[in-house]
């Protein structure tokens, strides 16, 4: 059962994310997870003030379905189909993230300086999530999607707009992971 | 409607993702620093294998599930949106390590903290339909 617990090679892991948008397509939908944060804003009612949020979210309750699925996906994966060998980086980052006070992941998928119970002590730890995270709400539905919505479902179907947003994804997470987050750790 | 192949297709992406790591820190900080071909390699593969399905059910006109054309609409055309929206985007994936589907995952998996992210990126979600028409897109 080795294959299981252990790192999936990318290979297998790519083809089977492709899989997954080409089977949404079959069922008739569109591979794309931000548009549920849309979805969770319209079922709090905001579409009487905000009518951006006027739409039928129910529509969309299929990607809510989703969504479920995947947050028992992750719930099954971690604690039933993991081992100690995971999250082996390479060397060098993790000796770079030394410099930066953030341990070595030994099988963890997140780093407890930055998500654990003692780092959430920090003001500052809980700015920064709470801002990456509008950042990422914010930034993908102005670009209309995120990284499954344009990088996969919108570069497989050869689309210029998801291009730019692509390279966009990358110029910030590059300026933020060489030049922000050496600052702000 | 039936949302239990939804689901099921749900579990499979939220198995994928974390056996891929691609839902750890850790390795959106390696991609970004350009020390491993792992996520490189996941996103490629995913791209072409999409690629060549959707060229599958383009020129065999195939139908979904329930008899219709496969339809897949092109994105609108545009330029401010994809670079500004695409740049703060990234500010925040690089940031937190994490995008959409990865944060959904993860609070399942039982990352509590993930639930800053995930109300932050509501709120961003909420800002940006307060402000759309006063952006460039």
């Amino acid at each position: 059962m080795e294959f299981i617990s252990q790192t999936w090679h990318w290979a297998i892991s790519g083809f089977l994310i492709g899989m997954v948008m080409l089977i949404l397509n079959y069922f008739g939908k569109v591979f794309g997870m931000s548009s549920n944060l849309r979805s969770l804003c319209a079922m709090t009612g905001i579409g009487k003030k905000v009518p951006f949020f006027d739409w039928d979210w129910k529509s969309q309750r299929w990607n809510l379905a989703v969504v479920a699925g995947a947050m028992i996906g992750g719930f099954v994966a971690v604690h039933f189909m993991s081992d100690a060998s995971n999250v082996t980086l390479n060397p060098k980052t993790v000796e770079q993230l030394a410099t930066l006070n953030i341990e070595a992941p030994n099988g963890k998928l997140l780093p407890e300086s930055v998500f654990g119970t003692a780092a959430l002590q920090s003001p500052k730890m809980i700015f920064i999530l709470l801002l990456g995270g509008v950042l990422i709400g914010f930034g993908s539905r102005y670009a209309g999607g995120c990284t499954s919505g344009h990088a996969i479902s919108g570069l497989s179907n050869l689309q210029l707009p998801s291009l730019k947003a692509v390279i966009g994804f990358f110029i910030g997470g590059l300026l933020m992971a060489h030049f922000i987050l050496p600052l702000i750790f | 409607m039936n949302l239990l192949r939804y689901i099921i297709v749900g579990f499979i992406f939220g198995i994928v993702l974390t056996k891929a790591e691609a839902v750890s820190w850790y390795r959106i900080y390696e991609m970004f620093q350009f020390q491993s071909f792992h996520m490189y390699g996941i996103i490629t593969v995913a791209i072409l294998t999409g690629l060549v399905g959707i060229q599958i059910i383009k020129r065999k006109q195939l139908k979904d599930i329930d008899g219709n054309p496969i339809v897949i609409q092109d994105k609108e055309k545009g330029n401010m949106r994809y670079w500004i929206g695409g740049i703060l985007f990234g500010l925040g994936w690089a940031m937190v390590g994490a995008c959409p589907g990865p944060i959904f995952i993860l609070l399942g998996a039982g990352f509590w903290s993930v639930g800053l992210v995930l109300f932050g990126a509501v709120f961003g979600t909420f800002l940006y339909g307060l402000v759309k028409d006063k952006l460039p897109h």
